[in-house]
């Protein structure tokens, strides 16, 4: 009965995105402000069906209902309860309905908090919001519907996917699609600009709050993806350059350009047929991505099910949307009017240079994930692009963007002084260096390629504390007026500080886990010891313990540094009878930023247990940069000139707050 | 600086940063792909020693042997012809007699696959795809959901 409600709330759903779609854009079009009005009703109300529809799947799984398809396939009576919430969405069927209730609940909020936007504006965003809308309501009903029941159901569930079984899924997903649809906003404000054909630093000022919420929800979730694959996968890689991450990774490249051309037309009022482009791209490279996951086209432990209907209509709506907001941005591009003008070295000129770059890397990287599918299309021929690929060409391309990140906060609009800045620069510069020449002697010589990117890790951090620095008159006035000036920046500022810190933060982690890390494999009896760098690790004895839906074999290894015991280390593995499947647990031992992982492997048959030791220094810093960087796009919200309908100092409540 | 120029000038970057970045992919894509075969794909096509190749298949049943140090020979087969393999290190949790594997590696001058990449990542019901299409393709595949 709850699972017919959900069916029957999500067809609703459905029904009032058709009149989302339609009426509000034709009341646009006459200029009728009751048929406008429509929008913010029915986009509300479609996102309460929608919640009403996933609310009804959750309780489904929650007290294990396996007379429905989804419900069967994917749970267990067993399972823990915080593992059958979040398996509604470990699935084909639950992971779309997630997706279409975050982007009603994007549709909502543009309703709820848009009251400050032109009335046309609005009622336009609001109906492209429900074209994708409706798309994916009747992709999910046609072709995947989690509410599917069985005629004769089973007693028993068959469990999820072990590797799915882990807090870091009940977050992932959530945070990614938040990313990935935040971004149908920007894109629907970019298609609404074109139909009106009007387009100005205001619509920048109304779309850079919604592309930073969505950047930074992305940046979030790329990273939470890229923590559990680290610890839950057990040989602890972060980043693989497999299509599905390469998937996120496009979306996230365009996104960031587009934060950093909407700052050009915002101020400038340049770059605004670009700005729009962008912001097309970045929608319609998440949409690629939900293809390339959600179709079947690739395996990988985000495929949940492979079915060539499902693949066929994904792509349907794919050429539907980028086919279509393609064609209307040939067509309709030219009649925005062109902006201000500005010299190649100059504040533009540096955010253009990086938009060249991000929009580069990202084609390489669609190129490098796409290649393989469109070769095997047409020859046959199955081939891998792997990581050499992506190391060679993105690695080549993020250097000269890397090197370029400082000089941008501190040119001039309109006409920059490169020679300025590069005196301004010279602390930083210094500072690099020292750390290119710390990390040589450290590493005891070998290639110069890791201290370089140590020291250009500095050179990023130094740059982004340079900038505040300067604005502040640090170590020029006295300290108290730089403290009272650095609390009257504005927050953006402080915001564009911390994102690049962050970028240096995250390089020095990726350079020092993948050029300095080691790797130890043994197979040990208890008593024995395995070791890496300083550390011993004594493997003291094995047991077993039963957990609610697994059976884990569990060793005990007490850790030593230089002959001192610092501690104990646990590495398991879990057998799941249902699937008959087994997970291996890793271990982790944090060491400032640095970790010890510890996973095991087989045990053969004269009673010696295969380990894996891996030391990864630094490697903290990967996702803590990204945390910093996701920081610094908060502080960036938060600044009142972003929020729309705050033009002025705020003396009233500011109508529209970006989403929380 | 007129307009036009300054045009001339944005163009002639963007046309600089995109011609560095083909040279980059079309360089990287010559060195660094790596052709999937089936064991009937390396007899047929003759590939040739020290090319680095994918290798897929089913591990024979009963012919993987350990050595010390972790070495490990096993044959990969595709129902019709076999290729011994040679690789040292752990293997994944997942390496099973008659289950789905990807190698990576190339082949030595007598014929032994030498890999330095095992891919295991195969539940009970899912096989590596390219694993699949080749075993479908000698006739040996077994279904679905097996």
């Amino acid at each position: 009965m709850i699972a017919e409600l959900g069916h029957y709330a999500l067809v609703l759903a459905l029904g009032l995105a058709l009149v989302q779609s339609s009426v509000p854009i034709w009341g646009a079009r006459i200029r009728d402000p009751a048929l406008m009005a429509v929008g913010t009703s029915t986009a509300l109300a479609q996102f309460a069906f929608v919640a009403l529809s996933f609310a009804a799947l959750t309780w489904c799984h929650v007290v294990s209902d396996f007379s429905l398809l989804t419900v069967f396939e994917n749970s267990h009576s067993a399972k823990p309860l915080v593992y059958k919430i979040t398996g509604v969405w470990g699935n084909h069927e639950g992971s779309m309905l997630l997706w279409v209730l975050i982007l009603a609940l994007f549709g909502a909020l543009v309703a709820a908090f848009g009251s400050n936007l032109p009335a046309a504006l609005k009622a336009t965003v609001l109906a492209v919001q429900a074209w994708i809308a409706a798309a994916f309501h009747l992709f999910i009903l046609l072709t995947s519907n989690p509410f599917a029941r069985i005629p004769n159901p089973p007693f028993e569930g068959r469990d999820l996917n072990p590797i799915l079984q882990d807090p870091g899924l009940a977050i992932h997903p959530p945070l990614l699609y938040l990313g990935y649809v935040g971004f149908s906003i920007t894109f629907s404000f970019a298609i609404a600009a074109l139909i009106e054909g009007r387009i100005d630093a205001a619509w920048a000022r109304w779309v850079r709050p919604w592309a930073l919420v969505a950047w930074m929800f992305l940046t979030l979730g790329i990273a939470m993806g890229s923590f559990w694959a680290y610890y839950t996968l057990g040989w602890g890689g972060w980043w693989f350059w497999d299509p599905v991450e390469n998937a996120s990774l496009m979306p996230w490249l365009a996104g960031t350009a587009l934060l950093h051309s909407a700052v050009v037309m915002e101020k400038r009022d340049a770059l605004k047929v670009w700005t729009v482009l962008l912001a097309i791209l970045a929608f319609s490279l998440s949409l690629v991505g939900t293809f390339l996951v959600r179709s079947g086209v690739l395996v990988s432990v985000h495929t949940f099910a492979t079915d060539p209907t499902r693949g066929i209509f994904i792509l349907a709506i794919l050429i539907l949307f980028i086919g279509g907001s393609f064609a209307l941005y040939a067509w309709r591009a030219s009649t925005l009017r062109q902006g201000g003008l500005f010299a190649p070295i100059s504040r533009e000129g540096a955010l253009l240079l990086n938009n060249l770059f991000l929009t580069t890397i990202c084609a390489t990287i669609f190129v490098g994930t796409l290649y393989p599918l469109a070769l095997e299309a047409l020859t046959g021929d199955k081939i891998s692009v792997g990581a050499p690929f992506f190391n060679a060409t993105v690695g080549r391309l993020a250097v000269p963007l890397l090197i370029a990140v400082p000089f941008g906060p501190l040119l001039a609009w309109k006409r920059g002084d490169l020679y300025g800045v590069a005196q301004r620069l010279l602390v930083a510069l210094a500072v690099a260096i020292v750390a290119m020449a710390a990390a040589f002697a450290f590493a005891g010589g070998g290639p110069v390629f890791a201290p370089f990117v140590v020291g250009l890790a500095f050179f990023v951090m130094a740059g982004a504390i340079t900038d505040i620095a300067e604005r502040t008159g640090l170590f020029r006035v006295p300290f108290a007026a730089a403290f009272g000036r650095a609390v009257g920046l504005p927050r953006s500022a402080w915001g564009t500080t911390v994102a690049h810190f962050g970028v240096g933060v995250c390089l020095l982690g990726i350079v020092g886990e993948t050029q300095w890390g080691a790797e130890r494999i043994a197979a040990i009896k208890p008593g024995e010891t395995v070791s890496v760098r300083h550390y011993d690790l004594t493997l003291d004895g094995m047991r077993e313990r039963r957990g609610p839906n697994y059976q884990e074999r569990i060793a005990h290894f007490t850790v030593r540094r230089n002959g001192e015991v610092i501690g104990a280390m646990e590495p398991s593995t879990r057998a799941f009878p249902v699937r008959q499947m087994s997970k291996s647990e890793a271990a982790l031992m944090t060491r400032g930023t640095s970790q010890l992982y510890l996973s095991l492997g087989d045990v053969d048959s004269a009673g010696a247990v295969t380990v894996r030791l891996y030391h990864k220094p630094l490697v903290l810093l990967i996702w803590i940069g990204a945390v910093v960087m996701m920081a610094g796009g908060a502080l960036s919200l938060s600044d009142r000139r972003l929020r729309v309908g705050a033009p002025r100092p705020a003396a009233r409540k500011p109508a529209l707050q970006p989403a929380e | 600086m007129t307009r036009r120029r300054r045009r001339l000038l944005l163009i002639g970057a963007g046309g600089a940063v995109l011609g560095i970045a083909i040279a980059l992919v079309l360089f990287a894509l010559k060195d660094s792909i790596v052709f999937f075969n089936s064991p009937s794909d390396v007899v047929e096509k003759h590939v040739a020693a020290g090319t680095r190749i994918r290798l897929g298949g089913l591990v024979k049943p009963g012919s993987v042997t350990r050595g010390a140090n972790f070495a490990v020979h096993f044959a990969v087969t595709d129902g019709s012809k076999d290729i011994p393999v040679a690789y040292s290190g752990a293997l994944p949790d997942l390496f099973r007699e008659g289950q789905g594997v990807i190698a990576e590696g190339s082949l030595d001058g007598t014929g032994v696959f030498e890999a330095d990449t095992i891919l295991a990542k195969h539940d009970e019901n899912y096989m590596p795809r390219e694993v699949a299409d080749a075993l479908k393709k000698q006739g040996h595949w077994m279904g679905e959901n097996k």
